[in-house]
């Protein structure tokens, strides 16, 4: 029973890890309607410069936070800006490739940068753990990843809910075209959007990083697409289904690893992701929305 | 070595699946790798011995690549002599077995007479093929699988295959801590770690040693997070925990057994070295680490070589680079033996080469080094243990 209750918090911490991540996937996805894949590479240019700011300028941690949150924000406005909105009337597809297309550069600009060696990434996240929860091996980072999650979704349900640019966002996710003739500014909303997808990227890094520290031009991409299948399985678009998404995800990879066989873990959390998509759609938590004709 | 390991790639294929464009991944991988001439010590007519190197300079795995061709371009330096100058060529693999055997047609162009490379096992094995079929020499520094020299007579390798490595660790664990809780820590996607663990889990059965959890496996993608195995590992009582794996993934274990609090020793293999030279590593997690390795950059011996590397590169010399070197120093001992003259064609040059390469003793930075006729060095097995951040043998 310990190991089993050790099983399911090592899920839940590599969960919302997930999550935090397909937070940023589905906002992007819910504005824009489109799959910016490149949110996994910003999230690893985000721990870079986490990381350059506490080992070569010797900023404390929660300084280097904050400045690689204002350096992906600032990315994630830029990239959308030269990359995306350029293609704001195209087909998705042609807006995928180049989210692919951006994601190759980022990797490839992070390695002319920082090299290909990995770099090992110290953990900003130390203190004591609570009784408890070190009888199950629970680890700082996972307390705090869980409950920077949580915050960041409320917050995020939040925003989108009673702000002015909130409401903006909402109405551009409905339709584009009406939102901008009821004066919505939609190259900023859209632009905000990713600020804040990009922003969030940040902190995912630094938390992505403190619980696996392997750090190399490249190690975004997986966590990227996990996070990707977290939202689609949570139903993208919607922002407490990519928090729920990513810890059943989570946790349906280390209890699979555990008893089933870690040689299938993948797939065993793929072939969930296909039954729930078979049984529900718009996944977990998504609203199907009928084709009206 | 052989490596396996492309997050980009399974990304690439994913997105493909996803997008039903697998045009995408076509225009994504043709950037071309850039090449070098590099260490010319030709004579002043210009002649020189060519050596080709491959490796992937630039992608996931370039570190290895970046190691290899630094050690066969000093080799090239250090073991050319005034009659018999050598001269390098440098290509980039990107770890890619098509992309290497481009490379190696462009060395040939250029007229290479023997190849110390390329680096990956998995390129290794399809040059291996164009070589045998050109009949030009090679020697594999560091490719391990054993596909790469097997049924070719002109392919040579520098380091232990997997399997050897992974009797070699058990061997030594049932001499010197035979009481041992084992469990095995291996990736399942990696014809290196593979190769090592079967290898290991017989001549551990075979030797009785006491397998407490040896089939704790994971994958490329799920590399990140390794807390299930190691509580399946702490559950079972594991007091050493075999890791026939690349560096990366080990100093993600070992940080994880310790947020965990899970102490063990934790035994790895040649891939292991690096550990210690990982920007922002904390080396005292790494304390009582135990590797089967070819070279220690802290042994007294190597540390001419060592320090002629570190003002050429700026880094600590690996493994990786010392066996390159050896290599490139066993190639000028065969080519003097066979006498060979700076204009012999590679082909007439292989024949020579590869008879000459089971005659010579190379007493090198990985030891005293000789050949047999199926291209397998043998060499002493070496372990190394990590105590206060140095590698000191055991």
């Amino acid at each position: 029973m310990n190991a089993f209750i050790q099983f399911l918090f090592n899920g839940i911490s590599l969960g919302s890890v997930y999550a935090i991540i397909a937070l940023g996937y589905t906002m992007v996805y819910g504005i824009a309607k489109m799959l910016n894949f490149a949110h996994g590479d910003v999230i690893m240019v985000g721990a870079y410069i986490s990381f350059c700011a506490t080992s070569y300028l010797g900023m404390p941690g929660w300084a280097s936070v904050v400045l690689s949150v204002i350096v992906c924000t600032v990315l994630g406005v830029v990239i959308e800006g030269l990359a995306y909105r350029p293609l704001r009337d195209a087909g998705p597809l042609a807006v995928l490739i180049t989210a692919i297309g951006v994601s190759y550069f980022l990797q490839n600009a992070a390695q002319l940068i920082w090299g290909a060696t990995p770099k090992n990434f110290t953990s900003l996240v130390t203190f004591p753990v609570p009784g408890f929860l070190a009888q199950y091996k629970v680890s700082a980072v996972s307390i705090v990843t869980v409950i920077a999650c949580l915050i960041i979704m409320v917050g995020l349900m939040w925003f989108t809910a009673n702000t002015k640019m909130g409401k903006a966002m909402r109405a551009c996710s409905e339709d584009k075209a009406a939102a901008q003739l009821m004066g919505v500014n939609v190259n900023k909303t859209i632009s905000m959007t990713f600020a804040i997808g990009s922003g969030l990227a940040a902190i995912a890094g630094v938390l992505l990083c403190s619980y696996s520290p392997v750090l190399k031009p490249t190690t975004g991409a997986m966590p990227g697409i996990k996070a990707f299948t977290a939202a689609v399985f949570g139903g993208i678009g919607s922002i407490p289904g990519a928090f729920v998404g990513g810890i059943l995800l989570g946790i349906i990879e280390a209890m699979a690893k555990a008893y089933i066989s870690s040689n299938l873990a993948n797939s065993i959390v793929f072939a969930v992701l296909i039954v729930v998509l078979l049984i529900k759609p718009a996944g977990l938590l998504g609203k199907y929305v009928p084709e009206k004709v | 070595m052989s490596i396996n390991m492309n997050p980009a790639m399974n990304r690439r294929s994913l997105i493909a699946g996803v997008a039903g464009l697998g045009a995408a991944g076509i225009l994504a991988g043709c950037s071309n790798g850039g090449s070098s001439d590099g260490g010319s010590a030709a004579s002043s007519d210009g002649a020189a011995f060519k050596l080709g190197t491959i490796g992937p300079l630039t992608g996931d795995t370039a570190t290895y690549g970046v190691s290899v061709t630094n050690g066969v371009e000093m080799g090239a330096e250090d073991f050319s002599t005034k009659d018999f100058p050598l001269t390098v060529k440098k290509e980039d693999s990107q770890g890619k077995p098509e992309t290497a055997v481009n490379a190696y047609g462009t060395l040939r162009d250029w007229g290479m007479q023997a190849l110390v490379g390329p680096t990956l096992t998995g390129t290794s094995v399809s040059v291996a093929e164009k070589c045998q079929s050109d009949r030009v020499f090679m020697i594999a520094p560091v490719a391990t699988a054993a596909d790469v020299t097997a049924d070719k007579d002109c392919v040579f390798r520098g380091c232990f295959t997997d399997p050897n490595q992974g009797k070699n660790a058990a061997k030594w664990l049932a001499k010197n801590k035979p009481d041992a809780k084992i469990a095995i820590i291996y990736q399942s996607d990696d014809a290196y770690s593979q190769g090592i663990c079967t290898a290991f889990t017989e001549e551990a059965k075979a030797d009785k040693l006491n397998l407490v959890k040896p089939d704790l496996a994971f994958k490329t993608d799920t590399a990140t997070d390794f807390k299930v195995q190691l509580g399946q590992a702490q559950d079972a009582g594991a007091d050493l925990v075999f890791c026939p794996l690349y560096y990366t993934p080990a100093s993600v274990i070992l940080k994880q057994a310790s947020d965990m609090g899970y102490k063990f020793t934790m035994m790895g293999c040649d891939g292991m070295d690096g550990l210690l030279s990982i920007k922002g590593f904390d080396t005292s997690l790494a304390e009582g680490v135990l590797m089967t390795t070819a070279f220690s950059a802290d042994d007294p011996a190597n540390a001419e070589f060592v320090k002629a590397y570190k003002d050429k590169y700026g880094d600590t010399p690996d493994q990786f680079a010392a066996t390159a070197y050896d290599c490139v120093h066993a190639v000028a001992e065969a080519c003097k033996k066979a006498g060979l003259s700076l204009d012999t064609a590679a082909e007439d040059a292989c024949d020579q080469l590869v008879k000459a390469f089971t005659e010579i003793t190379v007493d090198g930075l990985t030891g005293s080094l000789t050949w047999t006729s199926d291209g397998e060095v043998s060499k002493e097995a070496k372990v190394f243990e990590i105590q206060g951040g140095k590698y000191v043998a055991v």
